[in-house]
């Protein structure tokens, strides 16, 4: 950022001399952080129209700005409001009348407040439309459907969770719309066999289709599968769906490279196999939650020698079973056994041995495995990339050792809740491109071990220490300073954690997600240093950390602009912290659980001053306190209310249960 | 029984004349007269209906006398029965050899009973020489009409020996035929069938009277059926593949297509649309015309299928219906022909009061259509409506560009501010028509019997209910209109009858 200001001012005339289109691929460059485009425009006049004629995509925060804004980016083509919970008609009115023919995508998906005239206003103007995403606009109804059938050129549409939009909807979506490449009908419970026939018989570029939990039957299915060039299809939860049908498939989808069965109980191995003969490319497949996989199923697979990726989360799994996928499928790349009951040593290692290639692996709470199976993984699997293993509790901490001798590109790693000791870290810090680890619920490391993540674990972007008790701020100081890109970390419940740590971390600067729920000695000062340090801190939690109050509060409204989320549960924050946090423009979420020194009116305040509020999460004895009128103007805005009845906890700082009593339960009454 | 058949009378006339005699000329004209037929079942007073019957056909009495005799003597009548039995091998649809075969056996047949019957002559003579004058009067006639007829067959039958003259056979002679053979039916007929509901025979005799009157009424009226909306797709015979020249083609003309009136009274020219009213119109101008067998309906019969297969053309020159069409595809019936003429090649006169878009020509179809107006919730951008979502749905991936409309404020409130004027067309609807049709038929038919002490009608109800059923199909889809649409009224038997005999009373 810092280089990019210096040549402007260096040579400032050379820029001039520069043609607009190379000073449009320099910006070109500045992606990494948005912030460096921002920068840039403010540079000078001139840059400042460059960047502004630049930008094609544009995510605003706030709508009120959004006229402001598209006059100043004039070609903007890709439009994401979903940072905006309040798109009315006339905010719609606005785009089109702004962004014309440019906008070629915008995504609605978490607007409200919008009718079928706002949406046949935008499409008739912005004719270019190339992608709409209208998810959870449950209030639309077929009218807007209608609407939506105006653009011509529509290439992808989503309609996730859309119930109110039926058959006759689609119908004319189907009619319209006939570019159509991706679709996404998932949760739309009014669209039948008719509908998704229809679209399959007048959409015939579709690529992508979702239909996850529609009401459909082998009907509609049969026209769907004629589609020519259908690569994606998910049936999730589409329970009208089983083997019958499927056998009718003789001829099916060829084109087929992914396919989403999951929650699927009515289909067994006879509907895979007829489907599976027909669809010889598929590359990934997914059976989640569905029938048993044994022998039957796995050689229903026999067909899907191209198969890379199988998902198997939560069946109920044989040792025969596994062992036929592992004959006929011996170019899998992904296997995700998450949840499945059933995966024995013996099972697994006859997978794992056949697939060498094997890239990721999920075997989360696969209860019954132990050294065994990842002495087999880590010795035939040598180029895991992944390895999510979260509950294995059977296995014992030897194992963690080969993991680090011998699987060294893994770049995730999830041993939460296993019993992975000081020697086992020692040895995964040779994984030294391992980005996201998870320790959390491992309570027998300690700083010595994680001390050598901290030193040769350097591209460490995500580490997870929630409730791993033995950590102090000495393994935070050499994470601070090993991993510099560091961006999450969770230190929950790690009760010797003290300001200390949040000091060290307030160097790493790209830290954007801080939790350290249950951290009882952390104050104020600790977290002034992280807000004035870790300029990019979007989510923070610091429930249950009572000695933090208002004077933490007021150097995070001053530093932190891009903070998002925050929870202040059972803090020491009162009407002053929190009205000055009303000052942080992009919060959107809030916790505010249990604040001894809050009153209604400080609150009403404060949730008045906080235009972005989308989510606001409070005691539901403050919903009779606050004033209707407050509150349907929040709602009006978008805010959506989150009322708890939570009783006054004792405050928890347990591992494995064990209570320590923090706070009394005192008798807590509001001031009014 | 339908009024309506009445009819036949004419139609039967046109067609026997057409039709060559080697064909059992009964099939043909086992037609609906039945008021003489009612008159012979209870016939009690058996001369003065011979009076009447000769005042109005002088001639023609010869066959009736024959029953009278037939009565008394069943040994003629059994003689006669097998004479009937033997007569189907007289069918001839195309000629070859077993069939004239069957015709030489036939003739042999007739000429060892034509010996018996003299030889029994003989030895009535003797018997019943002191019997009355009137008697032996009818005995005369009767044995002239038997050998007359008896002859006549025979006459008949060798002519059809020849191939060649299948077409050719005098007109004459199948009408006498059909006198003989009404005849000898009808002792077989006669006495199981007083009182007793013995549906065929009933029939039977009425085939003899009517055929035989038919013969001397002549032709002089055209096939006119007309009066019967019943609404045989006329599409719907597409199954049908009926080699050219295998049936016989008749061309209405428009008018008589499109003719109001079918039955004009022959005294003041009075035009009516269903034989029974002119029955009752007739009543007015004397006494004559209020005998029961003058009011009576007259019934319908058919036999066996040996007719030759009658279709109809469009009149219409280029309509693919119209017999000068290279893919000519014939009309089933002359209800299909009046149906498909309309639809096709007239104005659509009958515009639906509720949606204001659709028009008909056929009444029938606008009422059908006013079932269901209003009611078809689904739409597509063309305007079409369907009652059912699947087949908008199947009509919209049919068709390009055409996609579903969505209501503005919900159909339902439309239906409700144009349900009041519904109703009460509905009412008059059903009143008028309908599968009750056949009820309110039934009723005219108790009018009729109410006139007639001999309380044929019941009986002849009967016939038409249990005799319909005993006969194959085909036969009443040939004989034309008058007789499907009854058979349909009664036993809904094609699938449409229920849905259109509405405008067949409406009209």
């Amino acid at each position: 950022m810092k280089k990019k200001k210096s040549i402007p001012e260096a040579s400032f005339n050379l820029f001039d001399l520069l043609s607009v289109e190379i000073v449009f691929l320099i910006i070109d460059f500045l992606n990494d952080d948005p912030l460096d485009k921002k920068s840039f425009s403010l540079v000078c006049k001139s840059f400042y129209s460059i960047e502004s004629r630049h930008r094609k995509t544009l995510k605003p925060l706030r709508f009120e700005h959004l006229t402001k804004i598209l006059i100043r980016y004039p070609f903007i083509s890709h439009l994401d409001l979903s940072l905006c919970p309040r798109i009315s008609d006339s905010s719609l009115g606005v785009i089109s009348d702004y962004c014309k023919e440019m906008l070629s995508s915008i995504n609605l998906s978490r607007s409200k407040f919008f009718s079928h005239v706002g949406l046949s206003n935008l499409l008739v103007n912005c004719r270019n439309l190339v992608e709409i995403d209208l998810s959870n606009a449950t209030d639309l109804k077929d009218l807007a459907a209608a609407s939506i059938a105006e653009a011509k050129n529509l290439e992808k549409l989503w309609l996730v969770r859309c119930k109110s939009i039926t058959d006759i909807g689609i119908g004319c979506i189907a009619v319209g719309c006939r570019k159509l490449k991706l679709l996404s009908l998932k949760w739309c419970f009014g669209v039948g066999d008719l509908g998704v026939g229809l679209i399959s018989v007048k959409c015939k570029e579709i690529r992508s289709l979702d239909l996850s939990y529609l009401p459909i039957t082998t009907k509609c299915l049969l026209q769907v599968l004629e589609l020519q060039h259908l690569k994606d299809l998910v049936l999730e939860g589409c329970f009208g769906i089983d083997d019958d049908s499927l056998t009718a498939l003789k001829h099916g989808c060829t084109s087929l490279e992914t396919l989403d069965m999951s929650s699927c109980q009515n289909i067994s191995h006879v509907g895979l196999s007829s489907l599976t003969s027909a669809a010889g490319c598929l590359r990934q497949l997914s059976l989640s939650y569905g029938s048993r996989v044994d022998l039957a199923l796995g050689n229903s697979l026999q067909k899907l020698s191209m198969l890379q990726s199988i998902k198997l989360d939560g069946c109920q799994v044989t040792s025969s079973g596994l062992k036929a996928i592992g004959n006929w499928c011996v170019s899998l790349t992904e296997v995700s056994l998450s949840k499945c009951s059933g995966v024995t040593d013996e099972g697994l290692s006859s997978l794992v041995t056949k697939c060498v290639e094997l890239r990721k692996l999920d075997v989360t709470c696969c209860r019954t495995i132990t050294y065994a199976s990842v002495a087999h993984i880590t010795n035939s699997c040598t180029s895991l990339t992944s390895l999510r293993m979260e509950s294995c509790t059977t296995v014992s901490s030897e194992a963690f050792v080969l993991i680090g001798q011998r699987c060294q590109f893994l770049e995730e790693l999830d041993l939460t809740e296993n019993n992975i000791d000081d020697e086992g870290l020692k040895s995964i810090s040779r994984c030294s491109r391992l980005a996201n680890l998870k320790l959390g619920i491992c309570p027998n490391i300690t700083d010595k071990g994680l001390i050598h993540i901290g030193i040769y674990c350097s591209k460490l972007k995500e580490l997870d220490l929630y409730r791993s008790a033995g950590i102090t701020d000495s393994s935070i100081l050499a994470i601070a300073r090993g991993c510099t890109v560091i961006e999450t970390i969770n230190i929950a419940y790690c009760k010797n954690i003290t300001d200390h740590s949040l000091v060290s971390l307030s160097k790493c600067s790209k830290l954007n997600t801080l939790e350290s729920r249950g951290c009882p000695l952390i104050t104020s000062s600790g977290l002034t240093a992280v807000a004035m340090g870790c300029k990019k801190l979007t989510k923070l939690d610091i429930k249950n950390c009572q000695h933090i109050d208002d004077t933490g509060m007021i150097p995070l409204a001053h530093f932190s602009h891009n903070l998002r989320q925050i929870n202040l549960s059972y803090t020491s924050v009162t009407d002053v912290g929190l009205l000055s946090l009303a000052s942080v423009s992009c919060l959107q979420s809030m916790t505010v659980l249990h604040l001894e020194g809050l009153t209604p009116s400080g609150l009403a305040a404060a949730l008045l001053a906080c235009g972005g509020l989308t989510r606001v999460k409070l005691q539901s004895s403050f919903r009779l306190f606050l004033p209707p009128p407050i509150i349907e103007h929040l709602e009006s805005r978008g805010c959506v209310f989150q009322w708890r009845d939570k009783v006054f906890q004792v405050s928890l700082n347990t591992v494995d249960g064990s209570t320590q009593s923090g706070f009394g339960c005192l008798s807590y009454s509001y001031k009014i | 029984m339908d009024p309506e058949d009445k009819i036949c009378e004419d139609t039967w006339i046109k067609s026997s004349s057409s039709h060559e005699s080697c064909e059992p000329p009964n099939n043909q004209h086992l037609t609906s007269f039945d008021s003489l037929q009612q008159k012979m079942d209870g016939s009690s007073s058996f001369l003065d209906y011979g009076t009447t019957f000769d005042e109005q056909f002088p001639g023609f009495n010869q066959p009736s006398v024959a029953h009278k005799i037939n009565d008394k003597n069943p040994v003629l009548g059994k003689h006669d029965n097998q004479m009937s039995e033997a007569q189907p091998s007289n069918k001839v649809e195309d000629w070859d050899p077993r069939a004239t075969l069957n015709n030489l056996s036939f003739l042999e047949k007739k000429i060892h009973q034509l010996r018996d019957m003299v030889h029994w002559i003989v030895g009535q003579r003797e018997q019943v020489m002191d019997q009355r004058d009137q008697l032996l009067v009818h005995q005369q006639q009767l044995i002239t009409t038997n050998l007359t007829s008896i002859i006549v067959q025979m006459i008949s039958t060798a002519g059809s020996l020849l191939p060649s003259v299948k077409h050719t056979v005098s007109y004459s002679s199948a009408i006498n035929s059909l006198g003989h053979f009404g005849g000898v039916q009808n002792s077989s007929g006669i006495f199981p069938n007083i009182g007793i509901p013995n549906v065929n025979n009933v029939n039977k005799v009425d085939t003899s009277n009517q055929t035989d009157l038919t013969g001397f009424c002549g032709a002089e009226q055209n096939c006119s059926v007309e009066d019967h909306e019943l609404k045989s797709d006329d599409d719907a015979d597409e199954g049908e593949n009926l080699p050219p020249g295998s049936y016989e083609i008749l061309q209405l003309e428009k008018e008589e297509i499109l003719a109001p009136h079918t039955h004009f009274c022959t005294i003041c020219g009075k035009g009516f649309k269903r034989d029974a009213n002119l029955r009752m119109h007739m009543r007015g101008h004397g006494d004559k015309y209020k005998t029961p067998a003058a009011l009576a309906k007259p019934s319908k019969e058919s036999t066996s299928e040996s007719m030759l297969i009658k279709r109809y053309s469009c009149p219409y020159v280029g309509c693919k219906r119209n017999k000068d069409h290279k893919k000519f595809q014939p009309l089933k019936t002359i209800l299909c022909v009046k149906n498909h003429y309309k639809r096709t090649h007239c104005d659509k006169t009958y515009t639906c009061s509720r949606c204001n878009a659709k028009k008909f020509s056929v009444l029938a179809d606008l009422k059908t259509h006013e079932k269901h107006c209003g009611r078809d919730k689904w739409l597509c951008s063309c305007g079409t409506t369907f009652s059912r979502k699947d087949k908008l749905f199947g009509h919209i991936s049919l068709f390009q560009g055409h996609t579903p409309a969505i209501p503005v404020d919900g159909p339902s409130d439309a239906g409700q501010s144009s349900e009041a004027p519904k109703v009460g067309q509905m009412d008059f609807n059903f009143k008028s028509s309908a599968p009750s049709g056949s009820a309110f038929q039934n009723a005219t038919d108790v009018k009729f019997s109410g006139d007639d002490a001999t309380s044929t009608s019941p009986l002849n109800f009967d016939t038409s209910v249990s005799g319909f059923n005993e006969f194959p199909r085909p036969p009443f889809e040939d004989v034309g209109s008058s007789f499907s649409f009854l058979l349909s009224d009664a036993y809904g038997y094609p699938p449409k009858n229920g849905r259109y005999s509405n405008s067949n009373d409406v009209e």
